[in-house]
């Protein structure tokens, strides 16, 4: 449990990091929080020959709220967001997501632009992204792009960031102010990946699920209009959909309940 | 909450003494504050190197060789060790049963598990070590598996040992009183089928060995945290062809856990020996906690078959064990000690005469069993405990009733059951009756009727054990026929030593053989001694520092079978007292009095309770370290005593095969109240109530730390724990996002009970408890889940996914077909213990004969092949490729053949690859079919299964499915697009870019 041999750079500001990717290209990763990068250097699973740090990278330091959004920049930890006294009026959604991702320890260490790149199918953080409907900015040496999660997340561990690009911010959309939101997930310990999350939001015009720990990447589901008596079939076609797996912590028929139960109780946390 | 105790109070009987107080922990002050001196904390030799271990990734397979060119060349290596070095410096392990087994500390021509040591690289540092195991290339030629019980003892099975001819290595059958008859006059025959799960207790402090090659007159020295048993140590000196005075060894002076565990050192001291000699240097190994998970040791997994003929009145007649143990891949020692520790106990609590015992050992391609706290405890009692819920269930009866009925009586004691046991003493009846009062049986039933009533999921389970204690080593003899016994030499005890000496200012100190891991018997061994001198326990120094040079010692030493309280601070107590009479003889002289009025009391020796005629302890005991000349006549100069101690209980097994396993036998009685949720299967604990006879309790504190602890690995065995292997005989549980254990949020305060009935075997009527719960609890909630759902099989771990199951999940088809489904074509995967396999199909614009063409073609074929480097032709439709493959940022390069087989142009072919790489093996076959779609297009319908084992396996179970999926997803898009299809678009999922790319439709 050694990593093979690596050069480590630490970057100054954003350009600098993305200057260095340009350089390195696949053969380079960033360092952010390092929560799950560094277990699977540890375990010689992946072996970059350059990391780029940017945990002390200023310009990317920041928690913003402005024009609809919350932006994260790729140094920002999770606990910062976390501990930001107007994060209830923000993005409630986040409150009660924060709690459930892994421990506090690993919440002030681990960003969250590192867990939305990293992309695991169980990660709290890209299924909020992707109920919220929010956005990624990805960042090269000479350009800038915006994806929404949804172009982001492209599969297991997978998204749409190129190799010499950066995961430089990530913004969340501001609640308006009839919007309802409710998360919760089951996993064996506290803290654990979860076996099946599902997080609801609602507002006058619509009501989003989404569901997490089950597919291979968060998968949203959105309605106009989705009166009670509909829910269970909604949820139990939403459950087959997502094509669980076995694995040798649950049945897939236990993930597929998991889906209809979580499901219900979270529509039935927002509902008026 | 509040523990209810029955100690004494302060102020009156033990008004003066420390024995029987919480003290606090001596041990506490220097590892609360990061100052423990831990193995890997310990200063090294300058010039000492690392050693890194190659590890099989099969769990079955001939080795063929080992190319070590490349990691020899590697500036950093020095040395790699391989089994032909092995073979010369050493013998295979001395094995329990007689067999044409070879057990050698690094694999030869096979290897039978995953995770066993192939090589060992030793570099200037762990980190270049680690880089010279990724250049080793080991070629195997992989067999058939035995993963579980039934596939090893099946007929057909395929052998792990040549020469042995078949995997059950060991049968022995044991009759006691007369069961047939018993069975035959009985009301009701009620019986059971069990499996106790593979699983361990995960110190957080791994192995850790450093070793020296000294010289061939002087042989090896080794500092290591093996544990003992010290009966080990021949073993290891065996091994090595070392006379044992040759193999010095020593524990580091902390313990970061142990629960048995670190008893699976031993192999990895002889094998960094040999390293050490290898390389010329002392070497030091740190076994990292992937190498922990995947191959230090595991608790015995078991199948059991048990019979109880039970009268109508619910008396128990007879019992009857059918025992299967899976002991993985080699029978390692102390092993097959989990059937025999037990033995002499099998009736449990119960009086009960007439016995019936089959005990089979079965080898299967696992990693080999040993010592894991409970030892042979937690398996028999998943049985009998599981078959008394049974039998109330089946008469009607409550369990305390069942228990009343069946219970050996108070003046029963000491008590011999069929098997041999000689419980020291107990009162099991007056145990119940506090935990029915104290532990508010009553308030649980009517919260359990309350809860029914409302239709929700309330359960209640027992369990009553004999907790044995300080393990008589000739029980492993009852493995042998009587002959064979004979022949050997009988075999019996449990010496326990201690030494107690004075220093020339007066100063205490205690040595003992112990090797503790955190226990804490430095505190007690100093409360021993300090109420044998009237002196206080700060002022004792107490060294567990064990060197098998130095120390007195015998083959029963080390730390476990709960044998501290009992044997080893009673040898404390008994070595003190032998020095005290020593003094008392030296004091007497000084104060002009008789040796048998001295009292030693708060720091002097004083003449009965005259408080004039006095001497200060430590002046009086300095004495004799500056004037030896002035003792008193007939007492010998020196201040050191050292005791040694058997309990003669501990008779040899005897002509009926009966045997006294353990010296001591405490009582433990367990009641949960669970609610399980019935959403989410989730066992919820309302109340865990367990209640303890240990005899006299040393240190009340530390006895309910002990408590705990095993409370809490109960209840990981119980709910999360599972070591798991796929069909293939894969690790799968190789890191603690795999292998759960409780963490403090998941284990709730219980509420302890104790009752004192003082050993009168042991010197201070003291028995263990440690590991108690590790036998109760699993079985106490797998009886509570069975009370609550009114289930008969219950399944250890009870995980929520399995107890939903039991429950029963409505599972209603979708209201309208799968959306995706046309991708996977309905494909089903499943990972849970089995091959990955997948079916399904793709549409392709090009035609069958294009896209068949392109599989034939090797230019194509390479850029078909995900991540395919370089294809060389080895033969008709063989090749060899040099093939990276991953999923995100994880990805491992593979020397893989490629094969094609079954052609039948353009209709179909067989696509093969298996490959080796630094994170472990995969093989993977699919059948891939085409056929003409009306567009002029092919459909394609393939149906694969792939194996992946090693490290990838053990530690990416959660994901191996879907990186599965994308590869073979990989695979079909390249394939497209070689036979002519479209070029993918960003920003798609996968399967949708797949898809498009290769015509697909949705």
């Amino acid at each position: 449990m050694k990593p093979q041999v690596f050069d480590y750079a630490r970057a100054d500001t954003a350009q600098d990091a993305v200057e260095r990717l340009a350089q390195t290209g696949a053969d380079g990763r960033i360092l952010a929080g390092g929560q799950s990068l560094m277990a699977v250097l540890n375990m010689r699973l992946a072996q970059p020959s350059v990391l780029i740090d940017i945990s002390r990278t200023a310009d990317l330091r920041y928690v913003r709220a402005a024009d609809g959004y919350l932006a994260v920049g790729a140094a920002a930890t999770q606990a910062e967001v976390e501990w930001r006294p107007t994060l209830d009026d923000e993005v409630p959604l986040l409150r009660q997501v924060f709690p459930f991702i892994s421990h506090f320890q690993i919440r002030n260490k681990g960003t969250v632009c590192g867990s939305v790149a990293h992309a695991d199918p169980s990660a709290e953080l890209p299924l909020a992204l992707a109920l919220l409907d929010g956005q990624v900015v990805l960042r090269g040496r000479k350009r800038r792009r915006v994806l929404s999660a949804n172009e982001f997340f492209q599969g297991m561990l997978m998204t749409a960031r190129a190799a010499d690009e950066l995961v430089e911010e990530v913004r969340f959309p501001l609640a308006g102010p009839d919007q309802r939101a409710a998360f919760t997930e089951f996993s064996a310990r506290h803290g654990d990946f979860a076996m099946a999350s599902v997080g609801v939001l609602r507002d006058r015009k619509r009501i989003r699920l989404a569901v997490g720990g089950v597919s291979d990447r968060p998968v949203v589901r959105q309605w106009d209009d989705l009166p009670p008596d509909a829910w269970d079939a909604e949820l139990n076609d939403l459950a087959w959909d997502l094509q669980a797996q076995d694995d040798h912590h649950a049945s897939a028929q236990f993930r597929r309940h998991l889906v209809r139960r979580l499901g219900r109780q979270m529509l039935q946390r927002v509902s008026p | 909450m509040t523990a209810l105790q029955d100690f004494a109070s302060p102020e009156t009987a033990h008004a003066r003494t420390h024995v029987g107080r919480p003290a606090i922990r001596i041990e506490d002050t220097s590892i609360l504050v990061g100052r423990g001196q831990y193995g890997d904390d310990a200063a090294l030799k300058p010039g000492t190197l690392h050693a890194a271990v190659l590890r099989s990734p099969h769990a079955h397979a001939r080795l063929l060789g080992i190319d070590t060119a490349a990691a020899m060349a590697l500036p950093g290596v020095r040395a790699v060790l391989t089994g032909e070095d092995v073979r010369v410096w050493s013998r295979p392990f001395v094995v329990g049963v007689k067999q044409a087994m070879e057990h050698w500390s690094l694999a030869m021509d096979k290897v039978r598990y995953v995770g066993e040591p192939v090589a060992v690289v030793i570099a200037e540092s762990r980190y270049l070590a680690e880089d010279g195991i990724d250049l080793l290339v080991a070629r195997y030629d992989t067999l058939p598996v035995a993963v579980e019980i039934e596939q090893a003892m099946a007929p057909q099975a395929v052998v792990l040992h040549d020469a042995v001819g078949s995997n059950i290595v060991n049968e022995r059958t044991f009759c006691y009183g007369d069961p047939d008859a018993a069975f035959e006059q009985a009301d009701h025959c009620v019986s059971l089928t069990v499996k106790y799960p593979r699983n361990s207790c995960t110190p957080i402090e791994g192995a850790v060995v450093v070793a020296e090659y000294l010289s061939a007159e002087e042989g090896y020295d080794v500092a290591s945290n093996f544990m003992g048993p010290f009966s080990l140590h021949t073993v290891m000196a065996l091994a090595l062809q070392v006379p044992g005075t040759h193999l010095r060894h020593r524990n580091f002076r902390d313990s970061g856990g142990s629960f048995g565990v670190k008893q699976a050192v031993f192999p990895y001291v002889v094998l960094m020996c040999l390293a050490a000699r290898k390389a010329g240097a002392p070497v030091k190994w740190v076994e990292d906690r992937l190498e922990h998970l995947t191959a230090a040791t595991s608790a015995t997994g078991r199948l059991t078959t048990i019979q109880a003929a039970v009268r109508a009145d619910g008396r128990i007649l007879a019992l009857s064990y059918d025992q299967v143990d899976d002991c993985g891949g080699y029978l390692r020692a102390p092993e097959p000690a989990t059937f025999y520790r037990m033995h002499g106990c099998l009736t449990g609590a119960y009086d009960v005469p007439n016995l019936r015992v089959r005990n089979r050992i079965v080898l299967t391609n696992k990693m080999p069993t040993g010592l894991v706290r409970g030892f042979g405890g937690p398996q028999v009692y998943f049985a009998l405990e599981r078959l008394m819920q049974r039998i109330a269930v089946t008469l009607g009866l409550d369990l305390p009733t069942l228990y009343r009925r069946n219970f050996i009586g108070r003046d029963a004691f000491p008590y011999r059951a069929a098997a041999g046991a000689l419980l020291d003493s107990g009162d099991y009846h007056a145990a119940l009756e506090k935990i029915e009062i104290h532990g508010g049986l009553a308030e649980l039933y009517a919260r359990r009727d309350a809860a029914r009533a409302q239709g929700r999921l309330y359960g209640i389970g027992f369990a009553a054990i004999v907790e044995p204690s300080i393990s008589n080593m000739g029980y492993i003899t009852a493995v042998l026929p009587k002959e064979a016994r004979a022949k050997a030499g009988p075999k019996n005890g449990a010496i326990a030593t201690a030494t107690v000496a004075i220093d020339p200012l007066g100063g205490v100190s205690v040595v003992v053989a112990s090797a503790p891991a955190g226990q804490g018997h430095r505190t007690v061994c100093a409360q021993v001694v300090a109420d044998v001198f009237g002196l206080s326990p700060e002022q004792i120094v107490v060294n567990v520092d064990f060197d098998t040079q130095k120390d007195a010692w015998s083959v029963a030493a080390g730390n476990y079978s709960s044998r501290f309280a009992g044997a080893v601070a009673g040898a404390v107590h008994l070595a003190a007292e032998k020095l005290r009479g020593k003094l008392a003889v030296i004091a007497a002289q000084a104060l002009a009095c008789e040796p048998a009025e001295v009292v030693f009391r708060d720091g002097r020796a004083q003449v009965g309770e005259d408080a004039q005629r006095v001497t200060p302890f430590a002046r009086m005991a300095a004495g004799p370290h500056w004037a030896p000349g002035l003792l008193p006549p007939g007492v010998a100069p020196g201040l050191r005593e050292t005791a040694f101690w058997s309990p003669p209980q501990l008779t040899p097994p005897d002509e009926q095969d009966r045997v006294n396993t353990s010296a001591a036998y405490g009582f433990v009685m367990d009641v949960c109240a669970i609610e399980i949720d019935r959403d989410t299967g989730r066992i919820h604990i309302d109340r865990y109530v367990t209640a303890h006879d240990a005899g006299r309790i040393l240190n009340p504190a530390l006895a309910d730390g002990q408590i705990r602890g095993a409370f809490a690995q109960g209840l990981g065995a119980a709910l999360m724990e599972e070591f798991r292997y796929g069909e293939d005989g894969s690790f799968q549980s190789g890191t603690f996002a795999d292998y759960l254990v409780p963490t403090t949020c998941e284990v709730p305060e219980p509420l302890i009970l104790h009752q004192e009935t003082p050993s009168p075997f042991t010197p201070l009527g003291a028995k263990g408890l440690g590991e108690g719960n590790n036998m109760s609890t699993p079985v106490c909630m797998a009886n509570a889940v069975a009370d609550a759902l009114n289930a008969c099989e219950v399944v250890l771990p009870l995980t929520p996914s399995r107890v939903m199951t039991m429950i029963g999940m409505d599972d209603p088809a979708p209201s309208r077909p799968l959306q995706g489904a046309s991708a996977a074509g309905g494909g089903k995967a499943s990972g849970a213990g089995k091959a990955l396999s997948a079916a399904g199909e793709v549409r392709l614009s090009a035609p069958p004969q294009a896209v068949f063409d392109v599989m034939l073609d090797p230019q194509a074929l390479a850029r078909v092949i995900p991540g395919c480097n370089a294809l060389q032709r080895i033969g008709d439709n063989r090749y060899r490729a040099d093939v990276t493959v991953g999923v995100g940022m994880i990805k491992a390069r593979y020397a893989a053949e490629v094969a094609l087989s079954d052609l039948d142009p353009p209709h179909g072919l067989r696509l093969s690859g298996s490959g080796l790489s630094s994170v472990g093996s995969a093989k993977g076959s699919g059948m891939v079919r085409l056929e003409a779609a009306a567009d002029g297009g092919t459909l394609l319908r393939y149906d694969y299964e792939a194996e992946v084992s090693g490290k990838v396996a053990a530690v990416g179970g959660r994901m191996l499915d879907g990186a599965a999926r994308i590869v073979l997803g990989q695979l079909f898009e390249q394939l497209g697009r070689q036979a002519g299809g479209q070029p993918a678009s960003a920003g798609l999922s996968w399967w949708r870019r797949l898809l498009r790319r290769l015509g697909g439709r949705q």
